[in-house]
């Protein structure tokens, strides 16, 4: 029973980490209508550059503000030199050109960093564990995790629904000429959103590098669940992305939990072993189809 | 004929000759030097070129030039390399693949093609057994044994049972295959993770409520440093102990785990700390050449020079003489940095195995040799190997 409780918690944390990553993407792709397949290399610069400053001995606040600056400042540079010049090309375009862009940060991750995976600390006051639940101690860092992505869908959420921001952005996403034709710069208004999703996608790196692998490349193997998580929310949705995030994270570690034991019931042979992994790896895709099969569009639709 | 032309002819005769005997034996060495999992191909590299320079640009007194290719981890690139070698370079000794995938579409194309392939990492089961070939030889390990001797490690020091884990994917399953080859407590989960996995969160719940008494685990590259993170995370590593095949502790790993490698033990041929004099010079030189400790890998690429060496040496650098070329290698008259070393008969190494623990001291974290396990082990496959 507690075990169920346990992996329900594992879900939503899994959750809230991709919805950090999809939220970023989602809007970017629903005001800027742009497919950003680098998505993963902000995340991935997030985590270097944290792990960086906090392997020189600073402390987890003054690397958190670097990684976001330096993600966000990577995300501004990326919009001003390659992406402005694609918002009217095809989405395959953008699909080539932002697939050369992950080709670059990881070579120049490798260049500036080397090749050896880095390290990072958990902090201090986050690292240990808490008996949330009796003889089940939960690490305290993956409830963090919890908390903080509930606070940026709220900060999100403010952000867009309550902000003249938020209302310049809502705008833009459902008519581009309108918006400009009111004297709105919508070049900057595009930058800035852009930087913004960098920002966040920066973030989950900052909060990823202490549970996962620092290393070159490390986007793209989360990017994949990401893309999964927008579909099924909706493309272009924000709550959407929240909805379909902790989707994926309850479906993916409930199978991952379960699947092989309910199929072990039925034999107990090294096919069902075989076929309980493969099916638990499926799990998400196969919950998209069938999301997509019911409303083509996603959950909410944008 | 005057007696300018045949001056001429003369002179043209010797010139060849003088080239001829300066020609070095190429050496074509395809390997992975790009992706995440570049670094094991540079270390492979680097163990393999120093000891060509230690030698003064020759093996066994026989100069030689390696031609370095990156295959990034492509079967596909990896015979297009080959290719090339072969009809380009005319290369007759290849070495250097990484990954069994890359080598189990190469090395049989080239070994029949009459070139030896010298594996310095990549040991498939289907090479040491059916498919092995007069022609292939493997100085690292059959791809089961770092995983066997971690069975009889864990079998005896009496855990009785135990959680295993592997990726979804052929050496996955090798891996597990070959621990519980030697190990004979209860297996209380089998689990195949996703290739590519970062959360293991479910997977460590699981875990915990079965209950074991060890784990052992084959999670290469990022996938083991997001396991033993949150294994740490999660509170277990003080309760259940953890049981490796060294691919997952080596030098460059540990520095990307930190504290949570620490204890864990690892199954591996070597170790920087065995004590024999081919080795404290291998590491001495590699550390003071490349500033960084050696892996196993770079281990691997330095025997593996060595190995050839001792085979040019023997034929005077030739070969093109296949039939004694093939029974210089079979000897493996050379000092491995593992100490005793010899091949089987299916041209896979007979060697000692060691568990290593992982510690923690003032030269920051590093393996230690603990134990060795086999001596004289060879691999599952060799009785299927006819030649």
């Amino acid at each position: 029973m507690w075990l169920l409780v346990e992996q329900l918690l594992n879900g939503l944390q899994l959750g809230f980490m991709l919805f950090l990553l999809s939220a970023g993407l989602t809007l970017v792709f629903g005001v800027m209508n742009l497919i950003n397949l680098a998505h993963g290399s902000f995340y991935m610069v997030g985590a270097y550059v944290a792990a960086t400053l906090s392997g020189a001995g600073m402390g987890y606040g003054v690397a958190l503000l670097g990684a976001l600056a330096a993600a966000g400042l990577c995300g501004l540079l990326v919009e001003l030199i390659v992406l402005r010049h694609l918002y009217r090309r095809d989405h395959l375009d953008q699909v080539l050109a932002t697939f050369g862009l992950i080709l670059f940060f990881n070579e120049g991750v490798r260049m500036i960093w080397g090749r050896q995976p880095l390290f990072m600390q958990t902090p201090a006051w986050l690292g240990g564990s808490v008996e949330l639940l009796p003889g089940v101690p939960y690490p305290l860092y993956r409830l963090a995790i919890i908390g903080i992505g509930l606070l940026v869908a709220l900060g999100l959420y403010l952000l867009i629904a309550r902000t003249r921001l938020g209302m310049r952005i809502r705008a833009g996403a459902s008519d581009r000429q309108m918006i400009a034709a009111l004297g709105v710069n919508i070049r900057w208004l595009y930058t800035l959103v852009f930087a913004l999703g960098a920002l966040m996608a920066g973030f989950a790196g900052v909060i990823a590098a202490p549970v996962f692998a620092v290393e070159s490349g490390m986007g793209e193997s989360i990017l994949i669940l990401t893309f999964v998580v927008i579909v099924i929310g909706g493309i272009g949705s924000v709550r959407g992305a929240l909805l379909g995030a902790l989707l994926v994270g309850l479906v993916d570690s409930l199978g991952r939990a379960y699947l092989p034991r309910l199929l072990g019931l039925l034999s107990d042979s090294e096919a069902a072993n075989a076929l309980a992994a493969s099916l638990s790896s499926m799990s998400i895709y196969l919950l998209m189809a069938l999301v997509l099969a019911i409303r083509p569009r996603g959950l909410f639709p944008a | 004929m005057n007696i300018g032309t045949l001056l001429g002819a003369l002179a043209a005769l010797t010139l060849s000759l003088g080239a001829s005997a300066a020609q070095p034996v190429k050496i074509g060495m395809i390997t992975t030097l790009t992706t995440k999992a570049g670094y094991l191909g540079e270390d492979i590299r680097d163990g393999f070129r120093l000891a060509i320079e230690q030698e003064g640009g020759t093996l066994g007194g026989v100069p030689v030039e390696l031609l370095v290719e990156d295959d990034g981890r492509k079967p596909g690139k990896g015979r297009q390399i080959a290719d090339r070698f072969i009809r380009k370079d005319g290369v007759r000794i290849m070495t250097g693949i990484v990954f069994s995938n890359v080598a189990l579409a190469v090395a049989p194309k080239v070994v029949r093609q009459g070139v030896f392939y010298i594996s310095p990492n990549a040991g498939p089961s289907k090479l040491a057994g059916k498919g092995c070939d007069p022609n292939f030889f493997n100085a690292a390990w059959q791809n089961d044994n770092l995983h066997e001797v971690m069975g009889q490690y864990v079998q005896d020091a009496g855990y009785k049972s135990a959680y295993i884990l592997a990726p979804n994917y052929p050496a996955g399953k090798d891996a597990l295959a070959g621990f519980k080859r030697y190990y004979k407590g209860r297996i209380v989960g089998e689990v195949y993770t996703k290739l590519g996995q970062s959360d293991y969160a479910a997977e460590l719940a699981n875990l915990r409520a079965a209950k074991p008494e060890a784990v052992f685990f084959f999670l290469p590259g990022g996938m083991g440093i997001n396991f033993l993170k949150q294994y740490q995370q999660a509170g277990l590593a003080e309760r259940i102990p953890v049981f490796g095949p060294a691919f997952s502790f080596d030098a460059r790993i540990l520095k990307a785990v930190g504290d949570a490698a620490v204890g864990v033990k690892n199954g591996s041929q070597w170790n920087w700390d065995l004590d024999n004099p081919a080795n404290r010079r291998f590491v001495a030189a590699f550390r003071e050449k490349y500033g960084r400790m050696p892996t196993l890998y770079a281990s691997q690429g330095y025997d593996t020079a060595r190995l050839i060496g001792s085979a040019l040496k023997a034929t005077g650098g030739k070969p093109e003489d296949q039939d004694a070329f093939r029974k210089a290698l079979e000897q493996a008259d050379f000092e491995s940095v593992r100490g005793a070393f010899r091949f089987n008969r299916n041209h896979f190494p007979i060697q000692d195995l060691y568990v290593r623990e992982v510690v923690k001291d003032d030269d920051g974290i590093r393996n230690v040799t603990l134990k060795k396990v086999f001596s004289d082990h060879g691999d599952a496959y060799a009785d299927q190997c006819r030649m």
